[in-house]
């Protein structure tokens, strides 16, 4: 029965061959160490679900960020293990997306044919650390506040242009309104965005081109 | 099918059956909470209903509508907000009566004015008169009263807010 309507969704769509070509990949033999990207996709999703639960309650204003937090903390049902769910999930998103870069250097994976896949591994890893800095000020808390204080000083000791990415990080002088919304924008607008483009292109060039095998002794 | 083929299968079918159950649980553990996040606020009961004392019943004049103010002070997730109040205390011989100062038509607020011996209503001209009765105007009812009860001299009136 199932199978009569897979074959006709597969006839009209060739979903069967798009669902082989992503799960049933011939793979070397591996070990657990492979599982690292899974695992991070897998947080990435887990953070888009949560960041968007999140959005429903918190508000980037400084007036509202930290008392949204707090109500989202004791006032909403759930809110403390949705809000829990997204901080630890963030923590180890950079762990994980961090040891999955370990794994592909030391095994040697980034080598012809995967120099590609390297560099948007890089991006990804790069995009991630984006991530866990502009969400760390989200809360609006004392803690958030001297951590993007000090993080946006060190960015500001860059010789020549510092002044200016200081400027720019924090939309002005001093960490104010302007620089919660530009973090904001940037932790669920562009920084979202140009990591689901660029796992679109990771994705595709690891099912295009397989997984390298472990490497041999003396090879 | 050889005898390692059929490990593998059963092996492969293993896999996909703890996998789909794990995906199941976790999908459960997030899924019901993260329903009963989006639905708390319409969840929760909501409102308040509250006695707020108006003072020594002593204390208010007989027979002469005399107006209370007093705010109400509000939570609605992370926002505070206040409420204004003006009510009108009428006392007389046959007790206490606590009038709502808003205009029954338009919601505007109706003030007492003594040398009419009416309450008026600034935006349509209503009238009414010191028991709350339509005098004038297009109010389609009297004005509200509100529930009163009177602890140790103290008059209260019963507010209750949607």
């Amino acid at each position: 029965m199932a199978s009569k309507w897979i074959s006709r969704l597969d006839e009209r769509t060739g979903i069967v061959g798009v669902y082989k070509t992503v799960f049933d990949r011939k793979i070397p033999k591996v070990n657990w160490w492979f599982t690292l990207g899974s695992a991070s996709l897998f947080l990435f999703s887990v953070q888009v679900v949560t960041g968007i639960l999140l959005s429903v309650y918190y508000v980037p204003s400084p007036d509202h960020a930290y008392d949204s937090v707090q109500y989202i903390m004791t006032g909403v049902q759930f809110g403390w293990l949705i809000r829990g769910i997204h901080h630890w999930a963030a923590s180890l998103m950079v762990l994980v997306v961090f040891l999955h870069m370990l794994r592909v250097f030391f095994y040697g994976a980034y080598k012809y044919p995967r120099e590609i896949t390297w560099v948007t591994g890089v991006v990804l890893l790069l995009a991630t650390l984006g991530m866990g800095f502009t969400g760390y000020l989200l809360p609006w808390n004392q803690k958030a506040y001297w951590a993007t204080t000090v993080g946006t000083s060190i960015a500001g000791t860059v010789p020549g242009i510092g002044d200016f990415i200081l400027r720019a990080l924090r939309g002005g002088t001093d960490l104010s309104a302007v620089t919660l919304t530009r973090f904001f924008a940037a932790h669920v607008w562009m920084l979202p965005l140009v990591i689901l483009t660029v796992i679109g292109i990771h994705l595709y060039l690891v099912i295009r081109n397989g997984i390298s095998a472990v490497p041999k002794d003396h090879e | 099918m050889s005898e390692s083929d059929a490990v593998n299968a059963s092996r492969r079918k293993f896999v996909t059956a703890t996998a789909a159950a794990v995906g199941a649980v976790m999908g459960t553990v997030v899924g019901v909470p993260a329903l009963g996040y989006l639905a708390s606020p319409a969840l929760e009961a909501g409102g308040t209903d509250a006695w707020v004392p108006l003072g020594k019943l002593d204390s208010f004049p007989v027979a002469v509508p005399t107006p209370f103010s007093f705010t109400r002070s509000r939570v609605n997730g992370w926002d505070k907000s206040t409420r204004s109040y003006t009510v009108y205390v009428l006392r007389d011989e046959a007790g206490v009566k606590v009038l709502s100062s808003r205009c029954t038509h338009l919601s505007c607020q109706v003030t007492w004015q003594a040398d009419q011996n009416a309450f008026t209503c600034p935006c349509h001209d209503a009238k009414f008169g010191a028991q709350g009765e339509v005098l004038h105007g297009p109010p389609p009812k009297p004005l509200d009263t509100y529930e009163t009860k009177i602890e140790d001299g103290t008059l209260l009136i019963r507010v209750v807010e949607a």
